[in-house]
């Protein structure tokens, strides 16, 4: 074997257990909880440890997790809330953003700095008005306290609008001579060519609002609208104490949905992301 | 000639007009949902904390008086707010160069070879799209102190561990790992991006120059081209460090003795666990002054270096 060749080897070698290690890192925490949430009691407090357990209680674990807490519940509401949220933000970001790409009228650089100053506030900085609002309205407690902050995003607009203005102004033209309503141009050609940044917007939105645990805290106190980032919390405050097993299963249940969803589009996720970061 | 076009101008640019007129009219009815909703749910909620932060209204209360700068005066004067705000700062001194050295040193080494690519990439993001109050909770048990998987591993090499979220000289420095280890992936995925960016040439360039060995190139080409991705991730990291909030909650609330307090769980207790509302706007006040701060601060780097490039 020639020096150079026995240098690439170790080279690769070297790569591969620097990343084995830190890949351990971000794995760890997964393992270690599906390991408990398969463990009962007295495996978890014994001094030695084992990845798997001696005796399986998987099965009941997860069957106590999902009937002591509402797991389900929490899954189905994230899963509502988080689209409705997003079917909102569609709503009323895509027809704004239009228009602030492509068509004319007095105030609109006015309206889109507007967007650029309302992209500058933190959403927590809201916490104490929107709380207030909502209780104004009697609305605290409810589904619609979950949703409504969350239906004007500054960011969206944002977003959509850059990604509007590189589609030519020629094809709208043309489909203006074609007799097409507004309406029309942005449901059947401004849509479909901006799938890419509406995907991007849609993971970003998705991913804040299902692991948001501020505004639900504050917002929700019943365990029937929970989320999932609340829900787990409701849960371990419910099963404190002896209950690790099931308490990691129920953690599983949670973070399950996201993290299958990624390894099934992960490209797309990680793009998204990407790009809405850099935006 | 003359006459047609005479006649047509003013006919052709009435049509116009009043197209222009049509135009805009459908433009405000685009933007009129969004606009409305910016008004209500954020500049009226954002003029509100500013407000509030004048009064003494406790949430609940009938009635409430101005009181001018009182608030700010007690805020100055409170130790925990203090402490919440040099933990914060902490927080983000240990996270951005935990983070961005570990996601810098995974892209590198991902992209050295395509070899399992993908599956580095995908198993390094993982903690990024994890939701935190869950994982908080699994981080709890693994901190803990006698069944915890970190002393268990201390205890194999000797070492005995302590109770890292209930001890005050380790609760920030565990919550900071915990960051850290949420955040490294997403710097990562950036830095991979930026490394697709360095063109070719510059290598065969520098190898022309005799610099081909791995760290020559390294040093020569590619850590002086990802300048400014490793200042956009530097930012982006600090002001996702600045919001920490979840892990605290879960995991410490801000204990033992303010020990690991951060400027977010601060502003959670006060306004929500003891309903001060009128002292929770003060502190969102000084919380949106400093995040506009750095996002202000962090625009005009970028528009700086987009100049440059």
């Amino acid at each position: 074997m020639s020096a150079h060749r026995r240098y690439r080897l170790a080279g690769r070698i070297a790569r591969h257990a620097l990343l084995a290690v830190s890949a351990t890192f971000a794995l760890l925490p997964f393992v270690w909880m599906i390991s408990l949430s398969l463990k009962p009691p007295d495996e978890i407090f014994q001094p030695d440890f084992h990845l798997w357990p001696k005796t399986f209680v998987g099965v009941e674990n997860y069957r106590v997790a999902l009937t002591a807490a509402p797991m389900l519940r929490f899954l189905l509401n994230g899963v509502f809330v988080c689209a409705t949220i997003f079917a909102l933000q569609l709503m009323v970001c895509v027809p704004c953003a239009y228009a602030l790409a492509k068509m004319r009228f007095r105030g609109r650089d006015t309206l889109f700095s507007a967007v650029l100053v309302a992209l500058l506030v933190p959403p927590q900085a809201l916490a104490i008005p929107h709380f207030v609002l909502l209780h104004v309205f009697g609305l605290l407690d409810t589904y619609a306290a979950l949703i409504l902050p969350w239906i004007i995003s500054a960011f969206g607009i944002f977003l959509l609008r850059q990604f509007f203005r590189s589609i030519p102004g020629e094809i709208i033209h043309a489909a203006r001579l074609d007799g097409l309503g507004e309406i029309e141009i942005i449901w059947r050609i401004m849509m479909p060519m901006s799938a890419p940044a509406l995907a991007a917007f849609g993971v970003f939105s998705v991913v804040a609002h299902w692991n948001d645990l501020f505004w639900p805290l504050i917002a929700v106190r019943t365990e029937d609208i929970s989320t999932p980032a609340l829900g787990i919390l409701l849960f371990r405050d419910d099963e404190a104490g002896q209950f690790l097993g099931p308490l990691m299963a129920g953690a599983t249940i949670i973070v399950a949905p996201l993290l299958l969803a990624f390894l099934l589009a992960q490209r797309r996720f990680i793009d998204g992301l990407a790009t809405t970061a850099m935006k | 000639m003359s006459l047609t076009a005479s006649i047509q101008t003013p006919i052709r640019s009435a049509v116009r007009r009043r197209h222009r007129t049509e135009e805009a009219a459908i433009g405000w009815l685009a933007v009129s949902p969004a606009l409305i909703l910016l008004i209500c749910l954020l500049f009226g909620p954002a003029a509100a904390v500013i407000l509030f932060s004048f009064t003494d209204w406790q949430l609940g209360a009938a009635t409430f008086r101005f009181i001018g700068t009182e608030n700010f005066a007690a805020l100055w004067a409170d130790p925990p707010f203090w402490k919440a705000l040099i933990n914060t700062c902490l927080y983000v001194a240990i996270v951005v160069p935990g983070t961005v050295g570990l996601g810098l040193a995974t892209a590198l080494l991902i992209e050295a070879s395509p070899a399992l690519r993908g599956f580095y990439r995908a198993v390094h993001f993982l903690p990024v799209m994890s939701t935190m109050s869950a994982m908080a909770v699994v981080w709890g048990t693994m901190l803990h102190p006698s069944i915890g998987l970190v002393n268990r591993a201390l205890a194999a090499f000797g070492v005995t561990g302590v109770n890292w979220l209930r001890d005050e000289h380790t609760a920030l420095l565990a919550l900071a790992l915990i960051g850290i280890w949420q955040g490294f992936g997403f710097a990562m995925v950036l830095f991979v991006s930026g490394l697709k960016a360095v063109p070719q040439q510059l290598y065969d360039a520098a190898a022309v120059d005799g610099a081909d060995g791995v760290l020559d190139r390294l040093r020569i080409v590619t850590l002086p081209m990802l300048g400014p991705v490793t200042m956009f991730v530097v930012i982006l990291t600090a002001s996702r460090a600045f919001e920490v909030f979840d892990s605290v909650r879960v995991l410490t609330q801000g204990g033992p003795n303010y020990a690991s307090e951060v400027l977010l769980n601060r502003l959670y207790s006060e306004s929500f666990d003891y309903l001060r509302t009128g002292y929770g706007a003060a502190l969102t006040v000084v919380y949106l002054a400093i995040v506009i701060a750095l996002t202000l601060a962090q625009a005009r780097f970028i528009e700086r270096r987009v100049h440059y490039s």
